[in-house]
Formats: C-alpha cells, sequence, structure tokens
C-alpha cells in the first residue's frame, strides 16, 4: 500500500493531464472527421506504428488502428497474428511478460499510454478487460464485483457499495440469475454466467473502455449468444474493442473491424463493407473460410 | 615426491577400476548379451513367420489372421522376459529361503545341551559358527585336516584328551585375523563345516535350477511364438505387474516398520502402565535392574516434557522459516524476472541439499555461543544450546522446502486471476495479497503442515542444539529437549535391550509417528482438495 501511493503522488495525476490535453484530443477528432468517413464516431483509441517483440522475434509490425468511441471494433485473423498481442497493448498487459518490448505510440483521448510518467495502474482502471476462460476470483460473487471499486475507493459507504455491485449486475444481465446467492462462490456459476461476472466486475470499476480476448470461445451458443446481446447493450456507453475467431460474431456484434494476418493490419474498415466488400485478397480468403 | 605420490595414486586408481572392470565383466555383461540373444531370436523368429507368409511387411489390418498380430520387437521381449522372469523369481525365493533354513538345520545338529542354554548365549554360539565357516575359506589343506580332527572329536565318547584343543583352532583363526569370540568346542567346528557343506549344495543346486528352468521356459515360450500370438498384451501384463510389485514394497516396508515399532511398544506399556507415560510430566528413567537392584522402580517416563520441548522448537521453527520462506516464495514467483530466478532459486535450493548434521555443527560452533554472548552483552543469560538456537537453525533449514513448495502452489494459480485482477487496475502488491494468497492458502497451509512435520521429527540439529533437559518451561534461552533427542539418547545408550529404558524409544517412536503421520495426512488432504479447484 505504501508504495502505492509513493508512485501515485509522484506520477503526474492522469485526470489532470486529461484536462491538458483535452484541447487537443478535440481537436485530433476533428482533424480526423474532416478526411475519414463522416459516419465514424470520434476515435478513442489511436496507434502508430507499434511494434511488439516477444525476444528477438517480431509480433507486430507497424499497427496502425483507430478505434472509434462508443462503438464495437472487432479484431479478427488466423491464430498467432497477433490480435490478442494488440489488444493487450491497449492496456499495457504485456508489460505483465518479461520478455516483451513494445514500441510506437497508442493514445487514449490524445494522451500516449506509454508515456513513463503514466501510471500503469490507473490507465488499467480505466479499461476493463474480459479474457478468454472466465476467471472469476476463488471468492463471493459480491466480492468479485467489488474488488474493484473496494481498490480504487470508487463508493463511500456499505450502501453505495451494494448499489454498485447490483448496477454492475444489472447491466451485466446477471442481477436476476444470482441476486439470491450473492454470498456463494463466483466458481461456482456456469461458464456462461461465470464470463458475465466477469464483464459486470469490469463495468463495476467504471471503465472507459472493454477489452474483450475471445470472450466466447469457452462457451456453449445459448451463453454466447446473452453475451453478444450484452455487448450490443453495453456499446452505448463503453468502447469495446473484441477479439474473435467467430466471423459470425464480428459481423453480428461489430461496427468496426480489423483484419489481422502475420502480425500487420491488413484491412481494416466498416464491418458491413469488410464482410461484403473486401478490398483485400486475403481478408476475402479468410472470411470465405479458404484459409485461416 | 609428488611424482612418487601420482605414481601411487594411479596405481589406486587403475586396482579401483580394475576392480568396477572385472565386476562389470563378470556380473552384467554376460546377463545382459544373454538376455539379447534370446530377445533377437524372438524377433527373428517373428520376422520369419511373416516372411513364409509371404508378405514383405506388415501391412495388414489388426484383425488380419494372416499378419503378425504383435510387432516382432514384442515378441523378442516376451520371449525375454517369459524365458528368464519364472527362474528369476525361484532363484531369488531361494536364496531369501536358504538362510534360515540351513541355520535351522545347522542348529539342529547341535547337541541338545546348547539348545537348554539362554538366548544370548545361543546367539553367541550361532555367530562363532558364522565366524569360523567364513574363516575356512582361508585355511590350507593342513590346517583344514586339523580342524576336522578336532571337530570329530567328541568328550563324551572318547573321553580321552582332545588331539587337537579348542585353544589351537582359536590360535590357527586368530594367525589368519580372524577373532572369535570363544574357543570353539568341536560341535561349533563340525557344525561350521556342515553349514559350509549345505550352502555349497543349495547354490550348486540354485544356479543349476536356473538355468534348468530357463531352458525350459525358453523353449516353451519359442514354440509359442505364432502369427496371432499376443506378445503385445503379454509384454503389457508383465510390465503392469513389475509395477504393482514395486507399489507392493513401499507399503509392505510401511507396515513392517509400523509393527515392529508397534510391538515394542506393546511390551514397553507391559512393564511400564501407560498413564505414567502419557500423563507423566517428569522424565526420569532408571535402570530399574541394574542400579536399583531390581526393586521394580524403573523411574518415570513422563512423555509430556518431551512433547512440550518439541513443539515449542517446532514452533520456533516455523516462526523464522514460514516468513522468510513465504516471501522468498513470493519473490521468486511474481516478482524476480526470469534470469534472476533461473539463479537464485537453485541457489536457494542449495540449502535443502545441507545435510541437517552440518546444521547442527552450525548451531552447536557458531549460532549458540553467538547468541550466548550476544545476550551476555544485554545482560540476558541464554544457554548455548537452547530452544532459540534449535529452533532458528531448524527455521533455516526449512527455509529452501517452504520457499520451494510454496513457489509450485504460487505458480500454480492460473495466470488468468493475476491478469483479471491487474486489468482491474490493482497494483502487484494487492494482486498477491487479494486474489493471489487467497487462492493459494489452502495448499501454503498444507506446505506449512508438510513443514511442521519436518520440523517435529528432525533429530540431528535438535541432539546438537536443543539439550538433554526434560523440562516444561517457557524460557526460549534455556535448553529443552525434543522426542527424537531422547529416541537417540535411549538406544545409543549401554542399556539391556529388553529394559523399559531402552524399549521407551519404540513408544516415542510410535507417538511420534502418529503425530507427524496425522499432520501429513491433513495436508496432503488440503493440498489435494486445493489441487481439484484449478484442475
Amino acid at each position: 500500500m505504501v508504495a502505492t501511493h509513493i508512485v501515485e503522488s509522484e506520477a503526474p495525476m492522469l485526470d489532470k493531464k486529461l484536462d491538458v490535453n483535452d484541447q487537443d484530443a478535440n481537436n485530433l477528432a476533428e482533424a480526423e472527421t474532416t478526411n475519414v468517413d463522416p459516419a465514424k464516431k470520434s476515435t478513442k483509441i489511436t496507434s502508430e506504428d507499434i511494434d511488439v517483440y516477444y525476444g528477438e522475434k517480431q509480433a507486430l509490425f507497424g499497427i496502425n488502428l483507430d478505434i472509434p468511441e462508443n462503438s464495437v471494433t472487432s479484431l479478427i485473423g488466423p491464430s498467432g497474428c497477433g490480435k490478442s498481442t494488440y489488444l493487450r497493448c491497449i492496456n499495457r498487459m504485456n508489460d505483465v511478460i518479461d520478455i516483451c518490448r513494445v514500441s510506437g505510440t497508442i493514445k487514449i483521448d490524445g494522451n500516449d499510454i506509454y508515456d513513463p510518467s503514466l501510471d500503469v495502474v490507473e490507465l488499467r482502471a480505466r479499461i476493463g478487460m474480459v479474457f478468454q476462460k472466465p476467471n472469476p476470483f476463488p471468492k463471493s460473487i459480491y466480492d468479485n464485483i467489488a474488488y474493484g471499486p473496494r481498490i480504487h475507493g470508487l463508493t463511500e459507504s456499505k450502501d453505495e457499495l451494494d448499489e454498485l455491485v447490483e448496477s454492475s449486475l444489472v447491466k451485466a444481465g446477471l442481477w436476476k440469475e444470482v441476486k439470491d446467492r450473492l454470498a456463494g462462490p463466483g466458481t461456482g456459476l456456469s461458464g456462461g454466467q461465470q464470463q458475465r461476472l466477469c464483464i459486470a466486475r469490469a463495468i463495476a470499476t467504471k471503465p472507459e473502455v472493454i477489452l474483450m480476448d475471445e470472450p466466447c470461445s469457452a462457451l456453449d451458443p445459448i451463453a454466447t449468444a446473452t453475451i453478444e446481446e450484452l455487448i450490443d447493450e453495453l456499446r452505448t456507453n463503453y468502447t469495446i474493442v473484441i477479439v474473435t475467431h467467430s466471423m459470425q460474431q464480428a459481423a453480428r456484434v461489430s461496427q468496426r473491424t480489423a483484419f489481422f494476418h502475420l502480425g500487420k493490419v491488413i484491412e481494416e474498415g466498416e464491418t458491413t463493407q469488410i464482410f461484403t466488400n473486401p478490398q483485400n485478397e486475403k481478408t476475402q480468403d479468410y472470411i470465405t473460410g479458404r484459409f485461416g | 615426491m609428488l611424482k612418487v605420490f601420482s605414481v601411487e595414486l594411479r596405481g589406486k586408481v587403475s586396482e579401483v577400476l580394475s576392480l568396477y572392470v572385472t565386476g562389470f565383466l563378470t556380473y552384467i555383461l554376460p546377463p545382459v548379451i544373454v538376455i539379447g540373444i534370446v530377445y533377437f531370436i524372438g524377433k527373428w523368429k517373428a520376422q520369419r513367420l511373416l516372411k513364409n507368409q509371404g508378405v514383405a511387411k506388415n501391412t495388414g489390418t489388426a484383425a488380419n489372421a494372416l499378419s503378425l498380430h504383435s510387432r516382432p520387437p514384442y515378441h523378442g521381449a516376451f520371449l525375454a522376459l517369459v524365458s528368464f522372469l519364472p527362474a528369476v523369481i525361484v532363484f531369488c525365493a531361494w536364496s531369501i529361503a536358504e538362510g534360515p533354513v540351513i541355520k535351522g538345520m545347522v542348529n539342529s545338529t547341535l547337541p541338545a545341551s546348547v539348545g537348554e542354554l539362554e538366548a544370548g548365549k545361543q546367539d553367541l554360539i550361532s555367530s562363532v559358527i558364522g565366524t569360523v565357516e567364513n574363516g575356512l575359506k582361508k585355511l590350507d589343506q593342513k590346517e583344514l585336516a586339523l580342524l576336522e580332527q578336532a571337530a570329530q572329536y567328541d568328550k563324551e565318547v572318547n573321553k580321552a584328551a582332545a588331539p587337537v584343543e579348542p585353544e589351537a583352532i582359536r590360535k590357527l583363526f586368530e594367525d589368519k585375523n580372524i577373532i572369535l569370540a570363544e574357543n570353539p568346542e568341536p560341535y561349533v567346528l563340525s557344525a561350521a563345516l556342515k553349514s559350509r557343506s549345505f550352502t555349497q549344495f543349495s547354490t550348486y543346486g540354485k544356479y543349476t535350477l536356473f538355468v534348468l528352468m530357463s531352458i525350459a521356459a525358453f523353449m516353451i515360450a519359442y514354440s509359442s511364438i505364432k502369427l496371432r500370438l499376443r506378445a503385445r498384451n503379454g509384454v503389457e501384463t508383465i510390465v503392469k505387474w513389475f509395477l504393482i510389485l514395486a507399489s507392493i514394497i513401499a507399503i509392505v516396508t510401511t507396515f513392517g516398520i509400523l509393527f515392529s515399532v508397534l510391538f515394542e511398544t506393546i511390551n514397553f506399556f507391559q512393564i511400564i502402565p501407560p498413564s505414567n507415560f502419557f500423563f507423566g510430566t517428569v522424565w526420569d528413567p532408571r535402570f530399574g535392574w541394574g542400579a536399583t537392584g531390581g526393586d521394580g522402580n524403573f523411574g518415570q517416563y513422563g512423555f509430556l516434557p518431551l512433547l512440550w520441548g518439541t513443539l515449542y522448537i517446532s514452533f520456533v521453527a516455523l516462526f523464522v522459516s514460514v516468513p522468510v520462506g513465504l516471501f522468498a516464495a513470493i519473490y521468486m514467483s511474481e516478482y524476480a524476472g526470469s534470469k534472476l530466478r533461473s539463479i537464485a532459486k537453485p541457489a536457494l535450493e542449495i540449502l535443502a541439499g545441507i545435510p541437517t548434521i552440518v546444521y547442527g555443527f552450525f548451531a552447536l560452533v557458531t549460532l549458540g555461543p553467538f547468541f550466548r554472548d550476544a545476550g551476555a552483552v544485554v545482560g540476558l543469560e541464554i544457554n548455548a544450546s537452547s530452544v532459540l538456537t534449535a529452533g532458528f537453525v531448524m527455521g533455516i533449514m526449512l527455509i529452501p522446502f517452504i520457499s520451494s513448495l510454496s513457489d509450485d502452489i504460487i505458480n500454480a494459480v492460473p495466470q488468468s486471476l493475476r491478469e483479471g485482477s491487474l486489468g482491474l487496475g490493482s497494483t502487484k502488491s494487492e494482486t498477491i495479497t487479494k486474489v493471489v494468497l487467497p487462492a493459494a492458502l489452502p495448499g501454503l497451509v498444507g506446505a506449512v503442515m508438510l513443514a511442521a512435520s519436518r520440523a517435529i521429527g528432525e533429530t540431528m540439529i535438535v541432539v546438537l542444539a536443543a539439550g538433554i533437559a526434560a523440562k516444561l518451561h517457557m524460557n526460549p534461552f534455556d535448553a529443552l529437549t525434543t522426542i527424537t533427542v531422547k529416541i537417540v539418547n535411549q538406544l545409543t545408550g549401554d542399556h539391556e535391550f529388553g529394559s523399559p529404558e531402552t524399549l521407551v524409544a519404540f513408544a516415542l517412536g510410535l507417538s511420534l509417528f502418529i503425530i507427524t503421520l496425522m499432520l501429513n495426512v491433513y495436508a496432503l488432504y488440503i493440498v489435494r482438495k486445493y489441487r481439484e479447484q484449478y484442475d
């Protein structure tokens, strides 16, 4: 705890920085709207020349990708193409891996998240993440949801926390199923429920961006449908980036799609356009199932 | 000087080497060659059978009657196993049985008067017979004839002076550097001669039977090799039985040890009432038969002071080792980079390779005096052998044990939980204290319990560092003793085996065994329960 405070006091507060850069961010967004498709919403996340190395091996090659606000962007591509690696760059989860090295800039609302003075813990608090396999903590359902709010001190009182837990569960569509067993273990839920619990947990921290790394790959079709509906609802308030192996899922839930291949973005654009009229031959091959 | 030494050394080395080479050439190489030949015979026959069918390669489907059921190497392995296994089993059984059987036969030839002697005396005679028998090899023809002559002399029948005095025979052996415990009576010599001939006969019989059985089994197995012989399944069955045998040996040994201790414990409790042992608070064994003149006062065998000492020292050891070991494990598994980890972890585990007697030295020679002197400086009276010294050194011994177990357990917590927590914006230490450690807690409790059972059973450190005073006190700077120390004391003393002061060691051993067994069972139960969670 002591260490945390020191880091917080030394690093400039992210919020302050935000105020300073708000103007820039708006300018940037305005600048983009002039030369890009007018239907596109303002950009939340911009990536410039992202290279990622695992030791000697390069996993991403000069990724340039803009992710619009309050919409769902899906990243598709064959296994090992770097889409998960890119996703993990956005909340700097790759820092956890010793041998991983990232270069280039990723800006969220115009702020470089790889700025050395940025507090990575604070960054991650603003970006929720949902993983491939549901990973509820070995705690009660209530404590799973309350974990983030407690750490960040988001609530003043017990009642407020109860309210936040309830609203998060409601948003994740899980409230009806678990309201009578909030003290039961999170690991006792079914796979689909666990994944929605993880989404609720991410929402409870009040993030702006939610990253999802193949959130439905371990679920059956019914649970998948529930999660997809949920993603569609969440889109109004959150910027969502989802990695998926299911082309149908990408087509159903996302507004924009980026196709990754061998560590490069081959094509990105409106989902409908990518799926109906892909410009690149490789994209066409992939979405029609000829390879991958 | 150096040159002379090196030549001498070279001589020694070549002597040792030639010993190994000869041993290898006589005992290991021939069986390997024979087994190899049998293997290739089996393989070759299977291949030939296949060829005779006109099928060049074993390409038929599994159910094809014209193809081999098993691939040729399995036929070879099957032939080798079936040829030698029964003979080896019989050979081993014979070797185990021959000792007792021969001894019984020899004993039955001894005069009836020997059978009436007390047990200790009979054992002595047996051992003299054994020594003489071993010594026979060193005698030359003439000496052997002399010995045979002495053996035939029978006091009762001849009533004349012995042609060869037992004294002379003893002298004869002494010249060959063989020391006999007493002058060998004629019946001892004759028994030794008989024993030798029985042994020779048994050895010849054993080897002959081995060869005959092997040949018979080989012929039967060889003729049984057919296209559809299920050699592969046969080999599988034999392998399974080997593994079963290994498990049985492990289990039977455990029970054997348990029962031998149990029986001696029962003997102890027939002399000393269990209430004296389990609820007594004074440890004061006396020489009940010797020193007190057989008045039946064996002293007091209070178990509680020893149990207290054991638990107290173990507690100090855990107090030292659990925090250090656990924090080291957390650092190694969560913070250390892979480079540092690859160096630091083995370095820490070197501690685990140090024999406990060396820790005992450390406690006795370095740490004990250091604590005593340090205590004197601040005005504390600290004994050189104390609870503190023993517990502290035992704690150091347990650090690598705890840290490496905890490290494994912490690493077994899925990475996804860590990422989930970090993804919510918690710091590393928040992740560890709020997610990783709670998830690993049952396993960590198990690890601490395993460490506790090691601390309770630890012997050498406490023998050297804890002292031998069986007392009930709380002072960590004073000496205390443990169950293990008293077991060592009671068994290494010059006591008679059947006396309670020796037998009490078994009662103590059994108590210790039950305590650590319960701890281990509970620890394993917890660890296993924990494992199921993430499978």
